[in-house]
């Protein structure tokens, strides 16, 4: 009792003392075993493999970066995916933000509380069971081919199918079915923040534009979007950056090209060239930086 | 000349909320009008449907003549100073100002011109460039004021617009408000829960009170008659008493307590009450005496402490007969925290002196 009566009374003197306490757990974990190694990964895009040993070579080298922007297939898989993750965030951005609008402004209590399952309801269920299920519904024979022919609109999907690039033998087979899996898995992703960034605006700000003359797309570009950018911008790095080094997907559905997230799996596993494999890990966090910057440069997290 | 707002019948009801319950009321042009009552009154309601951002269940709104019971705020010729404030946290005070030139694209230059000269006009200028966040509650209030006010609108509605100020503060802006009002000649409808900010500015009061308005007058005439015991208790205070208690006709007389005066000792007469003094509180300028009379506390309120009177004492309360005010409709439901009213009164009538 007394032990512990003196435990509390230090604890009260020394609040610090108890935040560190607690802190100091999550911050060993973050700093030393998740950070140190993602350094010590981006470290090995520095060195080099020796090609006759097949050993890493710890010594400063740009040679992994050289392979990395010299060979055409390797720039065309940092282009691939970036293309594919950009449009990716649009499209999630696109979808989420009518439905975090609807969530945020015109629903309360039970009823928010339904929608929030309705969105978080698909994580629930495993990665590989729902990119596997949308195989089977792309595929020639599925169930979105079929609903189309049902409709008589079979000529349709023909049609979207033979445009070059994003197209292919079927939607399982084609960057479309592709684009259509990524923007469902990460969805979420990219609802969630926003929903909270809208939820801390004021209902008064909305009635204040309104009052002040403003119709309601004014009011909407105005007060509600610059508001909301700094959730669309998490929103957006989740969706991004999780398409950027997805190598789960790109294997299950679409067509062979490969994906930077392929890339490190191939080079670091059966490949053994861990520097390369590093130097395309590397991509994605300097793309995610630039991005960042260049938001910020535009003012969109002013309102934080 | 029409009205500035023309309330007819208006019924608003929030499911089986009845907030806004039949109103009719007039608000001439250059008008400074408060709606007065406790939280769920309705007034809010009220102001909120002149504004627009409630729809009216039933009822006509008429704005300078013509019917805006269905029009959304933008395409209203009112402006709004929120509660609590609504500034955009995203611009700076200047687009702050600006914003209804803005979005009526006026041209960078003018716009910036007109909101510097606002700014000036609440005594703000040269903090153009802040953040609403980095200011103070007191110059928050300016900015939405000088917002609301730069497109010249012809009615400003303001939502207990100093309720988050402190009390120096609140007496400087009500001066200042009154003011204001004056020099730019704009009809001011003012929604308050604070019956001296209300009494203090406005040219008339309207007293809410379960979604009707209770009365309608000059604030001198709804201090000295009021007509119901609601707005005798609301505006002010007052000793409610029962007729017979008092050798008056049936019925329930408003008393105020600064028309009372406190006497030591018994003595019986006409327009007097024995009774014990409970509580004597000083207050500074004036001394207020809590008296037990016939069960019921009674209030009395003297301008200077000269008298010996201790704790406990038997005094007699005595007044001017003109100073009886008779209350007409049902009797109010006593405050919880003075008991008193008919039942108190009849019950000790049988005991009398």
């Amino acid at each position: 009792m007394t032990l512990r009566r003196r435990l509390s009374d230090a604890f009260y003197v020394r609040p610090l003392f108890l935040l560190m306490l607690l802190l100091i757990p999550p911050l060993l974990w973050l700093g030393i075993i998740y950070l140190g190694s993602l350094f010590n990964l981006m470290l090995y895009s520095f060195y080099s493999l020796n090609d006759f040993t097949g050993q890493v070579e710890y010594r400063f080298s740009l040679s992994a970066f050289q392979q990395l922007f010299t060979s055409p297939a390797n720039v065309d898989i940092v282009l691939r995916t970036t293309v594919m993750a950009a449009v990716v965030t649009v499209a999630c951005a696109a979808i989420g933000f009518p439905v975090a609008y609807y969530i945020a402004f015109h629903t309360r209590g039970s009823l928010r509380m339904f929608w929030y399952l309705m969105v978080l309801l698909p994580l629930w269920s495993s990665y590989l069971i729902k990119v596997y299920a949308w195989r089977l519904m792309l595929a020639g024979e599925g169930v979105i081919s079929w609903f189309f022919n049902l409709l008589g609109l079979g000529w349709l999907l023909q049609g979207i199918l033979s445009v070059p690039v994003v197209g292919g033998p079927s939607l399982s087979n084609s960057y479309l079915g592709m684009f259509l899996v990524f923007t469902y898995i990460w969805l979420p992703y990219m609802i969630l923040p926003i929903i909270a960034a809208l939820e801390r605006v004021p209902k008064s700000l909305i009635q204040a534009s309104s009052d002040l003359g403003a119709k309601p797309n004014q009011t909407f570009w105005k007060v509600v979007w610059p508001l909301a950018i700094p959730g669309v911008a998490a929103g957006s790095i989740f969706t991004f950056s999780l398409t950027l080094g997805d190598y789960i997907i790109p294997q299950v559905v679409g067509q062979p090209g490969f994906f930077i997230g392929q890339m490190v799996y191939t080079q670091q596993g059966t490949a053994g060239n861990l520097p390369l494999a590093a130097a395309f890990s590397v991509v994605p966090v300097v793309i995610i930086a630039l991005y960042l910057l260049l938001a910020r440069r535009l003012g969109a997290f002013n309102a934080l | 000349m029409s009205y500035a707002v023309t309330l007819n019948n208006l019924v608003c009801h929030f499911g089986a909320v009845r907030a806004v319950d039949g109103v009719d009321l007039e608000i001439a042009q250059g008008e400074f009008f408060s709606m007065l009552g406790p939280s769920g009154s309705g007034k809010t309601t009220c102001l909120r449907l002149i504004g627009g951002f409630e729809a009216p269940t039933s009822g006509r709104i008429m704005l300078f003549g013509q019917d805006a019971s269905r029009l959304p705020p933008y395409a209203r010729d009112v402006n709004t100073v929120f509660q609590d404030y609504a500034l955009f946290p995203h611009m700076n005070v200047r687009d702050n100002v600006a914003y209804a030139l803005t979005v009526r694209k006026v041209g960078k230059a003018e716009r910036d011109k007109r909101a510097e000269e606002m700014l000036e006009l609440v005594k703000l200028d040269g903090l153009g460039e802040r953040r609403p966040g980095q200011l103070s509650g007191g110059q928050r209030q300016r900015v939405a004021l000088a917002r609301a006010l730069i497109n010249r609108p012809r009615l400003l509605l303001l939502d207990e617009p100093l309720g988050a100020l402190d009390l120096k503060l609140r007496e400087e802006m009500q001066i200042e408000l009154k003011a204001l009002q004056r020099s730019l000649g704009i009809t001011f409808v003012y929604v308050t829960h604070d019956q001296g900010e209300a009494l203090s500015m406005s040219d008339r009061v309207a007293v809410f009170n379960h979604g009707k308005i209770e009365q309608l007058e000059s604030p001198k005439r709804l201090y000295e008659y009021p007509r119901t015991e609601f707005v005798a208790r609301f505006v002010g205070s007052a000793n409610v008493l029962e007729g017979r208690l008092i050798g008056q006709p049936a019925g329930l007389y408003a008393l105020r307590p600064e028309k009372v005066a406190v006497s030591s000792g018994h003595s019986a007469g006409a327009n007097r009450l024995p009774g014990r003094l409970l509580d004597i509180h000083y207050l500074g300028s004036q001394t207020r005496y809590e008296v037990e009379v016939e069960g019921q506390r009674l209030t009395a309120v003297s301008g200077s402490d000269d008298s010996e009177l201790q704790i406990g004492d038997a005094v007699t309360l005595g007044w001017d007969a003109g100073s009886l005010r008779a209350l007409s409709g049902a009797p109010a439901p006593a405050p919880s925290l003075a008991p008193q009213g008919g039942a108190g009164g009849g019950k000790g009538h049988g005991g009398g002196s």
